[in-house]
């Protein structure tokens, strides 16, 4: 804990203000720049947002159950449709890669933190305030209600006249600028983070998928950044991007969304990927089967999925010659995420697997990715999708590949990883409850969805009309949604008792699973200064290469236990990036501008104003301890962010740690 | 990729930074072809030789800046990958989206 | 070497290049999307100009060319105050970069004035798909002009406060990289919407 690490001390600031020491409670948390509690935070506010978006699924549910339902109005309807997917979206899945990201990606580098710590951290707050932000329109009576993909000229002023469309439109920038500082952070890590000979092609996997998403998110958020703001300029300033009656093209609008979105959905599914590609080789005691393929696939998605993006569009118009364009790019995309597939099932064929939680939702994911790539593979059939678009089809098709593919490798990420944050296991018999009611209640729900769909169940309205035979399937998926509700209460309740169970019991060991990557050298759960002192990487799995090696025969062997090759994470004097206010105070101001925006300019000051303060506050606080062990820092104006990297302490640090 | 960690450089890529004359004689080169983008504003040419000449020169005058003044000449090859890659992709990708909005045959 | 400027040594970092130099490069990568998406809205929208005066009819070739060549040489002004600040002479750091804050506001008061000029010749934001992202397109980057010269004015005051030393020049350096990509885009404005012929009324 803290009071073990010498954190830096407050230098001497040039203006008014003085780094805040590190310390406990609430004060920590706001301040904190250090990589791991950042992930734990994006982690728990997603979970708080995924409970959100879950009722918003319920309540969707509870009205289809029956036709002509009556449990929500039509405007009410929109705008929990709305809102359920902008939330799943936005703040639960990408926030929840983000958590793995923050906290496992310097760690499978070997380094002690991401390369920018305070703009880690504004990330994180800039992510809270947009999303909070834009749940505030709930309470004011204003929730956006035009689809998560705001199709133009229907979010146009004239026929969305209130200020749903608006909070739409600040929130996603808000949440926008989070995603874009923390491509920026981590792409800069990645390259130069690395510990002492670990290469980019002995980078985990993870590391990889991560790294490609940052990519995808640096490129394709500010194409939806253009999106908005046109809308904006529309819906206020009497812009005519979208109005059709000046000669423009709504159209406009989708391509834009949709050069944003597709990427978007390979920035949802690739962290997952990467996590059960660390999973499926734990558990099968085999190396992940053609790791170059894996990592050249990811690549691959990424560069294929900007191609891709009128696929979404094949009814709207663009005329025959780009729909075939798109239909026949489409296709190819599934090829590099075939080649994952097979490649993870070739690392479980032959292997000594064991059936932990984690890996049962990563067998989840092989599964439950492959039918909604199946589906997928349906709809680039420019012509069978014109059946398929606008309906039911479609939407099971993309919560098989979102909850089925993006989810449950996020859950599978849980169990995997919640003894190194947490420092001890969550119940695994909890957990396969967790598993099975999440499985069978996912299949309830969205399995029939094809069925209806390809029936003709339109998808975006709320309600159906009897008589059409949409009724059993409807009423099936429904009570398939409250399966998943219990199943998510599982593992709710698997938090909450594993942590009760953990204070009466030792800590978990270093190494529970017997892991292959660097984060399992310190240990569980995570001391704040990562690593005693940095790896020496000399192969891919490094970690596992430590404890195993090939006897004459060429059979694996044990060589080292676990307890002998992780560290036992009590150096000392390791020098870390001190903990700053100003990336919370900037976030701060960002909601007074929202709200200004759409209410009242006066509203824009304070928020403009702490904006500003923060910025020269950023600039001007001493980066570190201008004594510190790593060269010289004048007290700086520069407008960079100073953290530095603090691996070069390695020196010191080595020496200095006790023996043993 | 650099397998082992390197202490960073004054100036990575070599001390062979540009005089500050040489700085001035890019400026002028580059003056010298804003001129001439200028001039065709006023001499009657006909499109299909105008628009790959102005293009022509904007690329010009683009390379010259990033290369000099940018300094990615004398730099390490990363930042110009950087670069590049958000360039290529979004020439590539907005070349489609004009495409499919038959830009080139009705703009 | 006399222009070694010994920013951040005893960092070490995977590819022996700085975090905050890698940082703004990659930024610069992803403002390329955006730019290239308001400049390929201006295209589409530019043969829209509803009742509104057309682009051909409107834009005045000679008065841009200056404030063009006024925002290039801003270009040169920025490297040589970075140049200066790289030999330790603090003097014409400070005097090109004040040179170049100024270039810069001409460039930007030539844009008002060319605005207001349009607003009177009867080009207004909302007269039409063309004027709209017209002047969204200009506007974004005069915005990021205006947020550049804000950044100069940082780095003189730094200057004048001591601060800004022969040590800190890749600040000056990045400031410095991202007005000559503000410079870029220009370029490509400049020909792609001004110079290359547009529809006339």
């Amino acid at each position: 804990m803290s009071d073990t690490i010498e954190l830096a001390a407050p230098g001497r600031p040039l203006g008014a203000y003085t780094r805040p020491k590190g310390g406990s409670g609430w004060r920590d948390w706001i301040t904190t720049v250090d990589h791991k509690k950042i992930g734990i935070l994006y982690g728990a506010t997603a979970m708080f947002f995924f409970g959100v978006g879950g009722l918003e699924a319920l309540l969707m549910r509870l009205q289809l159950a029956t036709p002509d339902g009556t449990v929500l109005g039509a405007d009410t309807y929109n705008r929990v449709f709305t809102m359920h997917g902008l939330t799943m979206v936005f703040m639960v899945i990408m926030p929840l890669a983000a958590a793995f990201a923050n906290y496992l990606l310097p760690l499978q580098i070997g380094a002690r933190d991401v390369a920018f710590p305070r703009l880690n951290a504004l990330s994180y707050w800039v992510f809270l305030a947009g999303g909070l932000f834009l749940n505030m329109s709930w309470l004011l009576g204003d929730a956006p209600d035009g689809g998560w993909f705001a199709y133009a000229p229907n979010t146009g002023v004239i026929f969305s006249p209130g200020h749903g469309m608006d909070y739409y439109v600040l929130g996603l920038l808000i949440m926008g600028i989070a995603s874009l500082v923390s491509a920026m952070n981590l792409i800069v890590t990645v390259l130069n983070m690395r510990t002492p000979g670990m290469t980019l092609f002995k980078m985990p996997v993870m590391t990889w998928m991560i790294l490609v998403v940052q990519f995808l998110l640096l490129f394709a958020v500010p194409v939806i950044t253009v999106a908005l703001f046109l809308l904006m300029f529309d819906r206020n300033y009497g812009a005519n991007f979208f109005n059709p009656e000046m000669g423009a093209d709504p159209l406009l609008w989708q391509h834009l969304f949709w050069i944003f979105g597709h990427p978007e959905v390979y920035i949802l599914i690739l962290p997952s990927f990467g996590i059960i590609s660390e999973v499926i080789p734990t558990f099968s005691r085999k190396p992940l089967f053609g790791y170059p393929f894996m990592v050249f696939s990811g690549i691959a998605i990424g560069f294929m999925g900007w191609g891709v993006w009128a696929h979404h569009m094949f009814v709207s118009g663009i005329g025959p010659i780009s729909v075939a364009a798109f239909s026949m790019s489409t296709m190819f995309i599934a090829v590099p995420t075939g080649v994952k597939i097979l490649n993870w099932l070739a690392t479980m064929w032959g292997g000594k697997i064991k059936f932990t939680v984690a890996m049962l939702f990563a067998f989840g994911v092989v599964s439950m990715f492959t039918i909604g790539g199946l589906s997928g593979v349906t709809h680039s059939v420019a012509p069978a999708d014109t059946q398929q678009t606008d309906t039911y089809y479609i939407v099971a098709h993309f919560h098989y590949v979102i909850f089925g593919g993006s989810l449950l490798g996020i859950f599978a990420g849980f169990y995997f990883w919640w003894p190194k944050v947490f420092g001890h296991l969550l119940s695994e018999k909890l957990g396969k409850w967790n598993f099975w009611l999440m499985l069978i209640g996912f299949n309830m729900t969205f399995g029939p969805m094809h069925i209806l769909g390809l029936q003709g169940m339109s998808r975006r309205i709320d309600s159906y009309s009897p008589g059409f035979g949409f009724e059993f399937w409807n009423m099936f998926a429904s009570i398939g949604s409250f399966i998943i509700a219990l199943g998510v209460l599982m593992f709710v309740i698997n938090v909450i008792t594993s942590a009760r169970r953990a204070r009466h019991e030792p800590p978990v060991g270093p190494d529970p699973w017997d892991a292959r990557s660097l984060e399992w050298f310190t240990p569980n759960p995570t001391p704040v200064h990562n690593f005693d002192e940095l790896i020496q990487v000399d192969s891919l799995d490094e970690f596992w290469h430590r404890k195993y090696a090939e006897d004459e025969n060429g059979r694996v062997v044990r060589v080292a236990t676990a307890e002998e090759v992780c560290q036992d994470g009590s150096a000392t004097d390791v020098h870390l990036p001190s903990p700053s206010y100003w990336p919370f105070v900037l976030a701060a101001g960002f909601p007074f501008v929202g709200f200004g925006l759409i209410y009242t300019l006066w509203i824009c000051i304070p928020g403009a104003l702490l904006i500003l303060m923060a910025i020269y506050g950023w600039i001007f606080e001493p980066t570190d301890d201008p004594d510190g062990p790593h060269g010289h820092h004048a007290e700086d104006s520069s407008d960079h962010d100073g953290a530095e990297a603090p691996s070069e302490v390695v020196g010191e640090t080595a020496e200095e740690a006790p023996v043993g | 990729m650099n397998t082992t960690t390197q202490n960073v450089e004054a100036h990575e890529g070599g001390h062979d930074h540009p005089t500050d004359a040489k700085y001035i004689r890019v400026a002028i080169v580059l003056g010298i072809v804003t001129a001439l983008e200028v001039a065709t504003y006023f001499v009657n040419i006909p499109g299909a030789i105008l628009i790959p000449v102005l293009l022509g020169m904007m690329v010009f005058k683009f390379f010259y800046v990033a290369a000099w003044f940018m300094h990615l000449r004398f730099d390490s090859p990363m930042f110009t990958k950087f670069f590049v890659t958000g360039l290529v992709l979004a020439t590539l990708v907005y070349g489609v989206l004009l495409t499919v909005f038959e830009f080139w045959t009705k703009g | 070497m006399a222009d070694a400027a010994a920013v951040d040594h005893g960092h070490r970092t995977g590819t022996g290049l700085s975090n905050n130099k890698l940082l703004m490069w990659v930024f610069l990568g992803s403002e390329c999307l955006l730019f290239g998406g308001l400049i390929s809205t201006y295209l589409i929208y530019r043969s829209r100009y509803a009742d509104g005066p057309a682009p051909g009819d409107i834009f005045d070739i000679p008065f841009t060319s200056v404030s063009s060549f006024i925002l290039l040489m801003s270009s040169l002004t920025m490297v040589l105050s970075l140049s200066a600040l790289q030999r330790g002479d603090i003097r014409n750091n400070r005097v090109w970069l004040l040179a170049t804050a100024l270039l810069g506001s001409l460039f930007i008061g030539g844009q008002v004035y060319e605005f207001t000029t349009f607003l009177r010749e009867g080009l207004g934001y909302t007269t039409s798909p063309f004027s709209s992202a017209f002047f969204t397109l200009t506007g974004f980057h005069g915005i990021h002009v205006s947020l550049g010269i804000v950044m100069l004015v940082s780095l003189l005051i730094a200057s004048f406060r001591g601060t800004l030393t022969k040590e800190r020049s890749e600040t000056v350096e990045i400031v410095g990289l991202y007005w000559h990509f503000v410079d870029v885009v220009w370029i490509f404005i400049f020909t792609v919407i001004y110079l290359v012929p547009s529809p006339t009324s």
